[in-house]
């Protein structure tokens, strides 16, 4: 709605930004005259993602210099991470479908690929879990080798942080069942798929360097 | 009307809400600020202490036996309680002192406010930021308790030392709760980074493009992006440690280590990847303090000259280039470290780069104060004060840059000096202009302005006299974290400089009184003020009430249409246009 | 009303402050010019490029520190406010800011190209084939020094060996072994020889330190570190540890002698020698 002021210049407001769903608590995103392009959400969750990125930076940095040292010894990688990979990455695809069925306001649809995405990242961390007693099984503990110790640590981070994103699926399934998701509306379920396909990417990258060495 | 919603109008907040548990930006800066004058207070006692043994090495004292009868069994300093001292004053005072005043204190209380917005992108999770801050200064803090002592790696922790937990008294629980504290701390500063990042590029009220930020908000942006980059890779080396103490991983330790007379279990560790992975963190983590003060110094200093800041353009791209920079200079401290010496001359090179635009700032903060009409206010005296503190600490860099140099000095007190002089005082002074700069806006009330001057000369001569012949000390070649350098035959001549040194660490320790007397009683009794804008600036913070309400603005947003160093334009009325003054809108004469 | 071009109002805190920065400057320069204290007594040849190139950097940075030191002392003083007048109002140079900007980037890449030369000259020059070779091998809290004899072998050492009485787990029944001699805090040098220090350490990070000789180098555990130099004056020196190894670190005290002449040196080799077999 346009505005006259006292000395009769017209200041028109820009366009309304739609609200993105998060509140924002006191700040909150209907009093902020922000044009810049990407929600505070994403660039909340980019923000995180790069420190992930910094964390595994530094643990990769540490794995290259010690793959060097002589007593650098192989392990065996327990078989079951070839399935556990399938599975992250099917849970991958099946939360884009979610995506795709919001976006359709198939909300039934969307519900169910939502929770098979939950399931099948409870698998993985199954999967993970028992990988490790797959190992632990061949005599292989955290200090046994170098790699073995790199293993134990790099896949226990990133399976935190899937768990994580399971929690955070959690909230988003929780949001949806309230009816709080539309499909011109939904930044929390694509937040949780970004950060959810980056998790993905970070296991695929770390299953090749444990893999390539 | 404008559809511009007002700040809430009902619930009424309880005390605790609003006071203790509060997700007002404001509340948890000023937790922030108190919290980490509450940790220089123990960081700076531990250093009296400190200078007490330097001065007067292994003096007999009853009376300190009495007070710290583990620590002075015998009437003398225990060593180790020497070296553990050195560890928790560094540990406390680079992290929980520094690193929390400058972007958690003062980033929170003033990016909302300097943007024109009500609060930080993401109020909760600032909040939780704080409670975990405060939680991991208990964490440390107990590491002083315990009886098995505080860590004595010194705040570099440098494996093997640390990473063996019989290697010394202390290096046990003491190392784990350091490890604890430090990861938590980490945390805390990300949960705080992920909301400076995203409020000040997101946030920003109409018509504040990025080049009309004040150099107080470009600096805390670049420094919460710094942060986001160093800080996990310190998470990523103390995992690897802990593990190495806890798990029996070899990530730090080689094989054939002989400890307490018993051969250690570990095999192929490398001692160099800890430092290697501390310093890509830890060289950053010296600007993160840095870069903060100077853009508040800069900030203050244009205020108080009545003069804009010498070429705002070339400040931005310098802390943009220092940033940069900062990540690939890390070696430079570990030249005799035995890394390869091939590294030792990239790394020469790239730090004397960095020192450039360090220079520029340096020509641009002279350039604002020639031809200016200075203020002389305690703030404006602190922010002059941080110009002087950090040249004289940057000067010397120049020969720990330079590897051939820095071979006699490493490890002496001349790097003691310079990064006390660079890292500690220059922030502190910028630190100390914020806070009487910016209290009539968080407490509604003038800090005493005559104390606040006295604080100034005793903190500026006894900065100086107790660091500047620290360089001497180290030229001469007096080692670092050494708790009796009269052992040494070629030390005794200079032992005159340490009781000196001393003497003056106590007149400026003493001195800081003053200032925390002054502060917390000018909480309750200042001279209120009587506008928003008692030093006539020209940022977006003095636009609202002294202190601001919950939502900051009233029932506006400001607008900008202007940058914040319209100071002294000629033609005007006033000396000074605030940035929420239209163009064509102000009264000539 | 005034625009601010000229000079403003010589207040009490600018006269002050300047003052103080005066008696800063003035300090300095004692300190640094008249030295009374400074570098102990140089007692190798690297060590005067060394020295040379602080002095350079001396200089350099002296200069740079009288001069804008001062003149922030000389604006504090002399542009205090002046009632309603105004500061000047420019705040852009281009020119000024690159000539400043090229002028400290061509210094400091002067410096840096000196610094080069030095360093080179450290490290990336061998050792001569006749220097003498000692290892030193730091632990909590003394310095363990192992000299290969007339024979110029080093006896074998194994960790396995360690005892109290073997501090670096020396294999006497190698033959190489029999006329190595260890000791503990004390070293020798003859003065004149190049000297080649194989670095070692039995736990922690150490740093062998000779502070006469200009001689820095980290003791890593894990690692076997070589530095070489020159001794050229003899005398009496201490040798300290510069990285913080513990509760001790202190006390990591070292005495080094650099012998009038090899003969000298060999006498006192012998002589260790004998109270070995003792």
């Amino acid at each position: 709605m346009p505005v006259v002021t006292q000395d009769k210049r017209i200041i028109i407001p820009p366009p309304r930004r739609p609200d993105d769903g998060r509140g924002g608590g006191g700040g909150g995103p209907e009093d902020s005259h922000s044009s810049f392009p990407v929600s505070k959400e994403q660039i909340g969750l980019w923000v995180l993602l790069t420190a992930i990125i910094m964390l595994f930076a530094g643990l990769t940095s540490a794995y290259i210099v010690l793959r060097g040292v002589p007593t650098w010894q192989n392990i065996e990688l327990p078989w079951l991470l070839w399935p556990n990979t399938f599975v992250l990455l099917l849970s991958s695809f099946t939360l884009e479908l979610a995506k795709g069925a919001i976006r359709r306001n198939r909300f039934a649809t969307m519900n169910r690929w939502l929770g098979l995405s939950a399931l099948l990242g409870v698998v993985f961390i199954a999967g993970q879990l028992a990988a490790w007693r797959q190992l632990v099984h061949a005599g292989v503990y955290l200090p046994s080798t170098l790699q073995s110790g790199f293993f134990y640590i790099l896949t226990g981070l990133h399976g935190l942080h899937i768990t994580g994103g399971i929690i955070a699926l959690g909230f988003v399934m929780a949001k949806a069942a309230r009816n709080r998701l539309t499909a011109f509306n939904h930044q929390p379920l694509k937040l949780c798929t970004t950060y959810w396909h980056f998790m993905d990417g970070l296991w695929v990258y770390l299953f090749v360097l444990l893999l390539l060495s | 009307m404008d559809a511009h919603k007002a700040e809430h109008t009902h619930h009424e907040l309880g005390f605790w809400r609003k006071y203790v548990f509060s997700t007002d930006h404001k509340v948890i800066g000023l937790q922030y600020l108190i919290t980490a004058m509450a940790m220089a207070v123990v960081g700076g006692t531990l250093s009296m202490l400190m200078r007490y043994q330097l001065g007067w090495p292994s003096l007999p004292s009853p009376t300190m036996e009495k007070i710290f009868p583990i620590a002075f069994q015998g009437s003398i300093m225990a060593p180790e309680f020497y070296i553990s001292l050195v560890t928790m004053h560094g540990t406390i005072m680079v992290f929980f002192l520094f690193t929390a005043v400058l972007t958690g204190g003062f980033g929170n209380f003033l990016i909302p406010l300097q943007i024109g917005a009500r609060d930080m992108a993401f109020p909760f999770l600032n909040a939780l930021s704080y409670w975990v801050f405060l939680l991991s200064c208990i964490v440390i803090l107990s590491a002083l308790f315990i009886t098995s002592g505080a860590p004595l790696g010194g705040w570099t922790a440098y494996a093997p030392l640390s990473a063996i937990p019989g290697s010394g008294p202390g290096q046990d629980t003491g190392m784990t709760l350091w490890i604890t504290a430090i990861a938590l701390f980490s945390a805390s500063g990300l949960m705080g980074g992920l909301n400076y990042i995203t409020t000040i590029l997101t946030m920003r009220t109409r018509g504040l493009s990025m080049m009309r930020l004040p150099l107080t908000q470009w600096s805390l942006l670049v420094t919460a992006i710094l942060g986001l980059l160093a800080f996990p890779v310190l998470l990523a080396a103390g995992i690897l440690l802990t593990f190495d103490r806890i798990g029996g991983t070899s990530f730090f330790v080689p094989a054939g280590i002989i400890m307490n007379q018993m051969p250690l279990d570990h095999s192929g560790g490398h001692p160099l990847l800890w430092q290697h992975l501390f310093w890509f963190f830890g060289h950053p983590e010296v600007y993160i303090v840095i870069l903060p003060a100077m853009g508040m110094a800069s900030d203050i200093l244009s205020t108080f000259c009545r003069k804009p800041i010498f070429s705002y353009r070339m400040m931005v791209y310098s802390m943009i280039a220092i940033s940069i920079l900062s990540f690939v200079v890390w070696g430079h401290h570990m030249f005799v470290s035995g890394m390869n010496p091939f590294l030792g001359s990239v790394f020469t090179l790239t730090t004397l780069l960095i020192a450039v635009p360090s220079a520029v700032k340096t020509f641009n903060w002279l350039g604002t104060v020639w031809g200016a009409r200075i203020r002389f206010t305690a703030a404006g005296l602190f922010a002059i004060g941080f110009v002087s503190m950090f040249v004289s600490g940057g000067l010397s860099g120049l020969f720990l840059g330079t590897s051939a140099a820095d071979i006699q000095l490493q490890d002496t007190y001349f790097v003691v000096a310079h990064f006390h002089l660079v890292m500690a005082i220059a922030p502190l002074f910028a630190a100390f202009a914020g806070l009487y700069f910016w209290f009539p806006k968080m407490f509604g009330r003038m800090m005493n302005e005559t104390l606040g001057k006295i604080h100034f000369w005793f903190t500026f001569a006894g900065a100086y006299c107790v660091f500047f012949p620290m360089h001497i000390l180290g030229v001469g070649g007096q080692m670092r974290r050494i708790y009796d350098p009269t052992q040494y035959a070629f030390l005794q001549p200079q032992q005159p400089l340490n009781v000196f040194i001393s003497v003056s660490a106590f007149v400026l320790g003493s001195a800081q009184i003053i200032f925390l007397a002054n502060f917390f009683v000018s909480i309750f009794a200042g001279r209120r003020v009587t506008e928003r804008n008692p030093w006539h600036a020209n940022t977006l913070e003095w636009t609202a009430p002294c202190p601001p309400g919950h939502g900051n603005f009233g029932e506006e947003l400001p607008e900008v249409y202007r940058w914040p160093f319209d100071y002294g334009v000629p033609g005007e009325v006033e000396d000074f246009i605030p940035q929420t003054t239209p163009i064509g809108a102000v009264a000539k004469h | 009303m005034a625009d601010g071009a000229g000079p403003g109002r010589v207040t009490l805190s600018g006269a002050v402050l300047a003052a103080l920065i005066l008696i800063l400057i003035i300090a300095s320069l004692y300190l640094f010019i008249a030295k009374p204290y400074w570098f102990p007594t140089l007692a190798s040849v690297h060590g005067q490029s060394i020295d040379s190139l602080f002095m350079a950097v001396l200089v350099v940075s002296g200069i740079a520190f009288v001069l804008v030191q001062g003149a922030l002392g000389f604006f504090v003083a002399r542009y205090g406010e002046n009632g309603r007048e105004r500061a000047a109002y420019w705040h852009d140079n281009p020119r000024a800011e690159a000539f400043l900007l090229i002028g400290t980037a061509v210094i400091l890449t002067i410096l840096v190209f000196m610094g080069q030369r030095v360093w080179a000259s450290i490290y990336f020059v061998d050792a001569p084939a006749d220097a003498l070779v000692v290892e030193v091998t730091g632990e909590q809290f003394q310095w363990n020094f192992h000299y290969a004899g007339p024979d110029g072998a080093f006896g074998r050492t194994d960790t396995k060996l360690i005892t109290s009485t073997n501090n670096i787990g020396l294999d006497r029944t190698d033959p190489a072994a029999k006329d190595d001699v260890t000791i503990i805090n004390e070293m020798h040098f003859p003065m004149g020889r190049p000297v080649k220090v194989r670095l070692r350490s039995k736990d922690v990070i150490h740093s062998f330190f000779l502070p006469n000789l200009r001689v820095k180098q980290d003791a890593v555990p894990g690692l076997s570190i070589e530095v070489w130099f020159t001794p050229n004056r003899a005398g009496a020196y201490e040798i300290a540890c510069a990285e913080l190894c513990g509760l001790g670190h202190y006390r990591m005290k070292g005495a080094l002698t650099v012998d009038e002449s090899q003969q000298a040196f060999d006498t006192w080799l012998r002589q260790k020698a004998a109270e070995q077999q003792q």
